[in-house]
């Protein structure tokens, strides 16, 4: 059963159909890309998959802990968030004046086994959420190599440990499904490398499906096992990288019409 | 938790402790023994008062950036709550917990609609409903002496006892307030929730993305915030031991504003310290006392323009560093070679 | 019915009056996401500038069209000033910096006025606009006395008539006029109006300008109509107004029209049938109710921000 199943989702804004009939199963622990040209409505894809947008019409539904399924459509982000999917920003949204390791502990907060009585009296409870939320936080620091600045306030670290961040944070909600926008947007090909074996390391270690959005094709065409291609807001194409490279519909979108036949 | 750690919090409670002892006991000698004249003792208890008031006022603005415009109302609700149920018999603590829990009631109702929605209404609705209450409270005459006034509030005091000891006895319990009020914001904002609280200051978006339920995070402040004014209200009227409508009025709220803004609206130390300041400034030099309405809003312009951090930004002041060596170490070496370059040159 | 007409009739004055002030309000918000506070003492600024002209000059015809003339200017003048030191500087910063300072601006306007000697913190009697300077609409209300049988002051017709006219002209400037249709585009989206060569600068100042001037010729005809001023009397006002602009739909001039007289009529049936204790109580509570019905007002609609 896909972990998540959507089907024919759409949304229109103000006379503009931004996204038609999207649909996708993705496979527990499947890496899937999601490609195509500028404004085709990637984004939107995504605001829509985590709730910030709501559709108009169309499915989703999420596997849920006892194996039976939850539509996601209507739900609040946040809901979204705590039933196992959380996702990265194209424009970095950190949290600027908090440090490293405290934007990695928000994500680890839905959950926290004390409330705000308990923090303000500072009961033993609390000393030991504490703890382990130190704990898993600093894991995962530790996974994306930036357990060494986890003092620092994070809006001074560098570009590209900005975006790495963002991942961290993400991980924290311990997500089924990882949604990342344009994870190497800005960043240098030993970077790219780099986060390309760092994606693949995530979702071996922790047994997490990811949805990624790039534009980076070396990046897309190593790590993803399929791809989805959207061209105005339909998905024109679905199938592996090998597929999807030849197939004519998707050249003609990127590029325009063919170059060559009759000139 | 490592023997380090644990060490290290150990250190920072008896500093602290130790830190708040020994200057309440100079104070209560100060006060106990007419040193600190009774207009004095109050200016003191007034300003502490008014922290309490702002702690919540910078939680709900600095912390979610949500303006608030009405905390006077809230407060006048405590005030006049605790007056009330005082002169009807009951104990101090249980009228006051009755009343800011009213406040706090009251400021629920008020969230649930005005906090769903983006935007800056809730400013303009608790600006609005500051000035119904104040006009409820007016009209409610046989209840609460309407536009003339409340007077004769019982207060803390024992019968037996001097005025100088009376009035200590009012400082320090009005002081015991503060404290609380300032370690449960304090352990708020260090714990899991203020992580949450500060995130949705910071981003909200991004914030909800991460599974924080924005809408509830902003009720819980706003309603813990306006308990708060209930709160600081009660302790106003057994303190003054008289309340009219006009006390709690649109300007009052801006009092808070003003000391929330000028403090620092991330810093708990700055809202501490500039209610002190301003409320001492205000009594001792005339002419902030009677131009203050015309230099307090040229000030705040000002302060939004050139220095919208405040005085301290989101600095904290920690009582641990203060007392260490390597802080005495560190600035002295900083003044001495300002000194220095003065000199040589 | 009688006493319903005389309400109604009461509550389309007051209401336009609102609407005035309402439109200062929408369209500097529209303009830069600002709810400026300051915005109800321009009805007070311009009332006293009112006053001074028509003290000093006597009442009649020529010296009303002045008050109105020099209301207006000296308060559109006022508003650049304002907007230039206070809130320009504030353009890029957080939106609750831009609201204090706003409130500061208020505060500022009011006390100052306060202080000046020559307005002073007592309340002063408005001159009342004798029957020569009402000339037409003595006319007009016999006329219409004379129709139906009902009773319309004139000073109330006065209200009703300028009010629509300013609102009238207002309509073609912004819908009409090259400058409307910039000022349209900023509103909708500054960056953009700015990349197609409109200089925002200009236009936010005309836009706080006219918002003003609006303001100030309801707080001459809110003067007439209540004759006592003094510093604070915006502040009632400019509130009923903030609400009447988010009752119509924040950022919609027509929006801001119809929530003045929808507020004014309401105050008025409020304080007629019922009690005027409860008016300010009522008024507030269709702020609370919009907020929860429908939060972009009977016109508006939602945006989404991109994320």
């Amino acid at each position: 059963m896909p972990v998540l199943d959507v089907k024919d989702l759409s949304v229109t804004f103000g006379g503009l159909k931004a996204v038609n009939q999207f649909s996708l199963d993705m496979p527990k622990g499947g890496l899937i890309g999601l490609i195509g040209p500028n404004g085709a409505g990637k984004t939107t894809v995504f605001n829509l998959l985590t709730g910030v947008y709501k559709p108009n019409s169309g499915t989703m539904e999420l596997e849920a802990e006892n194996g039976q399924t939850v539509s996601l459509i209507g739900s609040e982000p946040w809901k979204i968030a705590r039933l196992g999917m959380t996702r990265t920003f194209q424009n970095i949204r950190l949290f600027k004046r908090m440090t490293v390791l405290d934007n990695v502990k928000v994500s680890i907060h839905p959950g926290v086994k004390y409330n705000p009585f308990q923090a303000m009296l500072r009961l033993p409870v609390y000393r030991r959420e504490e703890e382990r939320i130190d704990q898993q936080a600093m894991e995962l620091l530790e996974l994306l190599g930036l357990q060494d600045k986890a003092e620092e306030m994070a809006a001074s670290l560098p570009y590209g440990e900005q975006r790495k961040l963002e991942i961290a944070r993400a991980l924290g909600a311990r997500p089924k499904i990882l949604l990342l926008d344009e994870p190497a947007a800005g960043m240098n090909p030993q970077e790219t490398k780099e986060l390309t074996s760092l994606i693949r390391t995530i979702r071996d270690k922790l047994d997490i499906t990811i949805l990624l959005i790039e534009h980076d094709m070396s990046l897309v065409m190593s790590i993803c096992e399929r791809l989805l291609v959207l061209d105005y807001g339909t998905l024109i194409a679905d199938g592996s990288p090998e597929e999807i490279r030849t197939n004519p519909q998707v050249i003609k979108a990127y590029l325009g019409e063919e170059v060559g036949g009759s000139c | 938790m490592n023997k380090q750690t644990k060490s290290k919090l150990l250190h920072a409670f008896w500093v602290q402790t130790i830190f708040i002892v020994v200057v309440y006991s100079v104070l209560s000698v100060l006060i106990g023994t007419g040193i600190f004249s009774k207009y004095t003792a109050s200016i003191l208890t007034t300003s502490s008062i008014y922290v309490i008031v702002a702690l919540g006022l910078n939680l709900m603005t600095g912390m979610t950036g949500q303006l608030v415009l009405g905390h006077a109302g809230f407060m006048s609700i405590g005030a006049y709550g605790t007056a009330i149920l005082l002169k009807a018999g009951l104990p101090m603590l249980l009228s006051m917990l009755l009343s800011a829990s009213l406040a706090g009631l009251v400021g629920l109702l008020i969230g649930i609609p005005t906090l769903r929605l983006r935007g800056d209404y809730l400013a303009i609705v608790t600006l609005g409903f500051g000035e119904i209450i104040r006009v409820v409270i007016m009209n409610l005459e046989k209840l609460t002496g309407g536009a003339a006034g409340l007077m004769n509030i019982p207060g803390l005091s024992i019968k037996t006892a001097s005025t100088e000891i009376n009035t200590l006895l009012t400082f320090l319990w009005v002081s015991i307030f503060m404290i609380l009020s300032i370690l449960a914001v304090v352990h708020l904002l260090i714990s899991s929730h203020g992580r949450a609280i500060l995130s949705v200051r910071d981003d909200e978006i991004a914030s909800e993305a991460m599974g924080i339920n924005i809408f509830y995070t902003k009720l819980y402040v706003f309603v813990f915030s306006t308990f708060l004014a209930g709160i600081a209200g009660g302790l106003f009227a057994t303190h003054y031991r008289y309340l009219n409508p006009d006390m709690f009025n649109y300007l009052k709220s801006v009092d808070f504003l003003i000391i929330v803004v000028f403090g620092g609206m991330g810093s708990i130390t700055g809202t501490v310290a500039a209610s002190f300041v301003l409320t001492i400034l205000q009594e001792q030099l005339r002419f902030m006392k009677d131009y203050r309405l015309v230099i307090y809003p040229i000030l705040l312009i000002m302060m939004m323009i050139f220095r919208p951090q405040g005085m301290l930004g989101t600095k904290e002041l920690r009582l641990t560093r203060v007392f260490s060596r390597k802080w005495w170490r560190k600035n002295l070496a900083r003044l001495k070679k300002g000194g220095r370059g003065n000199a040589s040159a | 019915m009688e006493t319903f007409l005389k309400l109604l009739i009461i509550g389309l004055t007051v209401g336009s009056i609102y609407a005035l002030i309402a439109l200062g309000y929408t369209m500097v918000y529209g303009i830069v996401k600002l709810i400026n506070f300051a915005h109800g003492d321009f009805l007070m600024l311009g009332a006293y500038a009112g006053f001074f002209v028509l003290s000093h000059m006597g009442v009649n015809l020529g010296s009303t069209l002045l008050a109105f003339a020099v209301a207006m200017v000296l308060c559109a003048i006022l508003g650049v000033i304002i907007e230039k030191i206070c809130y320009k500087p504030l353009r890029k910063a957080p939106r609750l910096n831009a609201l204090i300072t706003a409130i500061g601006v208020s505060m500022l306007l009011e006390n100052g006025s306060k202080t000046l000697p020559f307005i002073g913190p007592n309340p002063r009697s408005y001159p009342q606009l004798n029957d020569q300077t009402l000339y037409l609409f003595k006319v007009l209300s016999d006329g219409i006395l004379k129709a139906t049988g009902f009773y319309i002051a004139p000073v109330q017709l006065l209200v009703l008539v300028v009010a629509l006219a300013l609102m009238l002209i207002l309509n073609y400037v912004v819908n009409y006029t090259r400058v409307g249709k910039a000022m349209r585009a900023v509103s909708f989206d500054m960056d953009a109006a700015s990349l197609m060569g409109i200089h925002i600068d200009t236009i936010i100042s005309i836009t706080f300008a006219i918002g003003a001037a609006l303001g100030a010729a309801a707080g001459i005809l809110y003067a007439v109509s209540f004759p006592q001023i003094n510093p604070y009397m915006g502040i009632m006002p400019g509130l009923k107004a903030f609400i009447a602009a988010v009752l119509g739909g924040i950022g919609i001039i027509p929006g801001a029209m119809i929530g003045g007289v929808v507020i004014g009529v309401v105050e008025s049936f409020t304080k007629g049938y019922i009690s005027s204790l409860w008016a300010d109580g009522i008024v507030f509570a269709i702020l609370i109710i919009i907020l929860m019905a429908r939060p972009g007002g009977i016109l508006g609609k939602v945006t989404r921000e991109k994320v």
